[in-house]
């Protein structure tokens, strides 16, 4: 925000060329900052307002204090949602950046039908999240499903994907890997910025295909991995649509409808469902903060492994 | 490798021939591993699809067998969706709101990455620094507050939501297409500038033929996010006639499938018709997707 006043203050300083230059840049970015008030810097502060209040949009808010906050304390449902999400986020991402890291580098020796493979991964990726769902209710059928009749044929006895509660979560974890194929492409196009001299002055240096990988390919693509990590991270913390498509809305879902129930949902059907505008509200700023702290930790420990070319 | 004095140098030759021999069956294996792991995926990849567009097409009772080739092949599946739902109106809405959502936000993104990129004024890498950092918040943050607004405007039940928020730019699409301005050599203005042409002119005749690719990029990708969007239609639209496709399948979801009226068919049905334009759109739009990815994933 200083800088703004630093604008403010460069004004009688600056020649007219510089001010027209200015005047000119601030018109092209002004629906942005108009947009920034309404629908961002607003809607925060409303937020953060609401949160110590009492509100169902038909009635006017009532200042309830920090009730809310220490709602939060005390509701079980969301202590479960928020362990459901992490428990999904602490599975999803590891497992997420190993596969689309493995599948990129299986792309990534392919010659000439590299495309083809590249758009069978990505598929998924376009696929709306509702259809996903959908779909994906049968993938996991612990009768019928494909992936148990998979297991049979290997002996397997599969478990209950979509209705036991300690299988619920790792079925929609394996869902989430149908969709890594947007992370493919980024890895795959960071594997083809890899310098091939690299390659070569470590098989001079004697170093197998595994010393190759770890001290030549990861360092070199760390920067890619680094920002997937964040944006993963921060994205499978507020999984929403597929689960609420196969386990929420008009129907009872069974043991999904607490093991399924992650943070976003909940905080959904506080909102939308139960009108409850001013807890939904904390629950969003409790969320908010998680992230914040998540992100700027692994913001420090980058630095101990991303590689900066030039940095 | 040195051979020792005591080997004979035919001896040596047939060391080598095996050496090699041995590092070609090596190869080959490796090679074949390759080629198994990769087919192996790719099935792993396609089979939800092939499983899908199959059911979508048995008859009721067959639904669930699992058999590659739907026989009878039950084409009235797909006639019978029509009928059940006014799958027409939804396939309408979600066009209109993605050409809305998708038109709103490459041309305010358009703009104000043209104010970001080629002005330079004090103030101004920071306010950009602030554009990136609105990408961090969580949507549930501003979720309720925006939902008020619109419902103090009476938008709520009608589209205007879905895509009118787009007229203000969005913050990861400011930011690729400024990754594209920014590639432009700045001469290209500067001599436009001494030729008289204004900032609009210079943007509109310039800037943006030149960046065509980065546009289209937006369109697409800004398509695809409003034509899969669930959570703005759950908020905002009751009327079944205003639903956009994903919220429309999960209307019929609830109704004909978990806990409904078990009809299966119906709603796989469904998916695929939501799912098709999509892929299509891929295919069509190939190159842009894969620059757009590759793009987002540059450090700014």
């Amino acid at each position: 925000m200083s800088q703004l006043w630093q604008v403010v203050r460069l004004k009688g300083r600056t020649t007219p060329l510089q001010r027209k230059e200015m005047l000119a840049g601030l018109a092209f970015i002004s629906p942005w900052i108009v947009g920034f008030f309404i629908f961002t810097a607003g809607p925060m502060v409303a937020s953060l307002g609401l949160a110590f209040t009492d509100y169902d949009v038909l009635n006017p808010p009532k200042f309830v204090g920090l009730q809310n906050f220490q709602a939060l304390t005390t509701d079980p449902r969301l202590g479960l949602s928020l362990g459901n999400s992490i428990f999904y986020a602490v599975l999803h991402v590891p497992l997420a950046l190993t596969v689309a890291l493995a599948l990129a580098l299986l792309l990534n020796r392919v010659g000439k039908a590299a495309g083809f493979f590249r758009t069978a991964f990505y598929l998924p990726s376009i696929t709306p999240a509702v259809a996903v769902g959908t779909l994906w209710l049968w993938i996991l059928n612990p009768r019928i499903g494909l992936i148990n009749r998979g297991l049979a044929l290997l002996g397997i006895a599969g478990p209950g994907w979509t209705t036991d509660p300690n299988w619920i979560k790792p079925g929609i974890v394996l869902m989430s890997l149908w969709s890594v194929g947007g992370t493919v492409i980024l890895y795959l196009a960071a594997l083809r910025n890899v310098p091939p001299e690299l390659y070569e002055a470590a098989r001079i240096d004697g170093a197998n295909s595994w010393q190759q990988f770890r001290r030549v390919t990861i360092p070199m693509i760390s920067g890619t991995i680094f920002f997937t990590l964040v944006v993963n991270t921060i994205a499978s913390l507020q999984i929403f649509t597929e689960v609420y498509t196969m386990y929420f809305g008009n129907m009872n879902s069974g043991a999904a409808s607490s093991a399924g129930l992650f943070y976003n949902i909940y905080l959904f059907r506080q909102a939308f469902e139960f009108l409850h505008m001013g807890y939904a509200s904390a629950m969003a700023w409790l969320l908010f903060i998680i992230i914040l702290i998540l992100t700027v930790i692994q913001l420090r420990t980058s630095r101990r492994w991303v590689y900066y070319e030039g940095g | 490798m040195s051979a020792s004095a005591s080997t004979s140098l035919p001896d040596v030759q047939r060391q080598q021939a095996e050496r090699l021999r041995r590092a070609e069956t090596i190869r080959l294996i490796e090679r074949a591993v390759f080629i198994a792991l990769l087919i192996g995926c790719t099935i792993l990849f396609f089979a939800p699809f092939v499983w899908l567009v199959s059911a979508s097409l048995k008859v009721r009772a067959e639904v669930f067998n699992n058999e590659l080739i739907p026989d009878p092949v039950a084409w009235e599946n797909y006639v019978n969706v029509w009928q059940a739902a006014p799958v027409l109106a939804w396939l309408k809405n979600s066009v209109v709101v993605g050409f809305l959502a998708a038109i709103a936000v490459t041309a305010s993104c358009a703009a104000i990455a043209f104010g970001f990129s080629y002005f330079r004024f004090p103030g101004r890498d920071a306010l950009f620094g602030f554009v990136l950092a609105t990408m961090m918040l969580p949507g549930a943050v501003t979720m309720v507050p925006v939902f008020l607004i619109w419902n103090g405007l009476g938008m709520v039940n009608t589209q205007v939501p879905l895509w009118a928020g787009n007229l203000f730019g969005s913050a990861f699409y400011i930011f690729l297409i400024r990754q594209f301005y920014l590639s432009l050599p700045r001469e290209l203005f500067e001599a436009a500038r001494v030729d008289g042409a204004t900032f609009f002119q210079i943007w509109r005749h310039i800037a943006l033929p030149l960046t065509r690719t980065a546009l289209i990029v937006v369109f697409i990708f800004e398509f695809k996010a409003s034509w899969t969007d669930l959570i703005k239609p759950l908020i905002y639209l009751y009327d079944n006639r205003l639903f956009t496709l994903p919220r429309g399948l999960k209307a019929l979801l609830d109704q004909f499938g978990q806990g409904g009226e078990m009809q299966w068919e119906i709603v796989l049905a469904a998916s695929v018709i939501v799912t098709v334009p999509m892929i299509v759109i891929f295919f069509l739009g190939q190159r842009y997707f894969m620059e757009g990815i590759a793009t987002s994933g540059l450090k700014g």
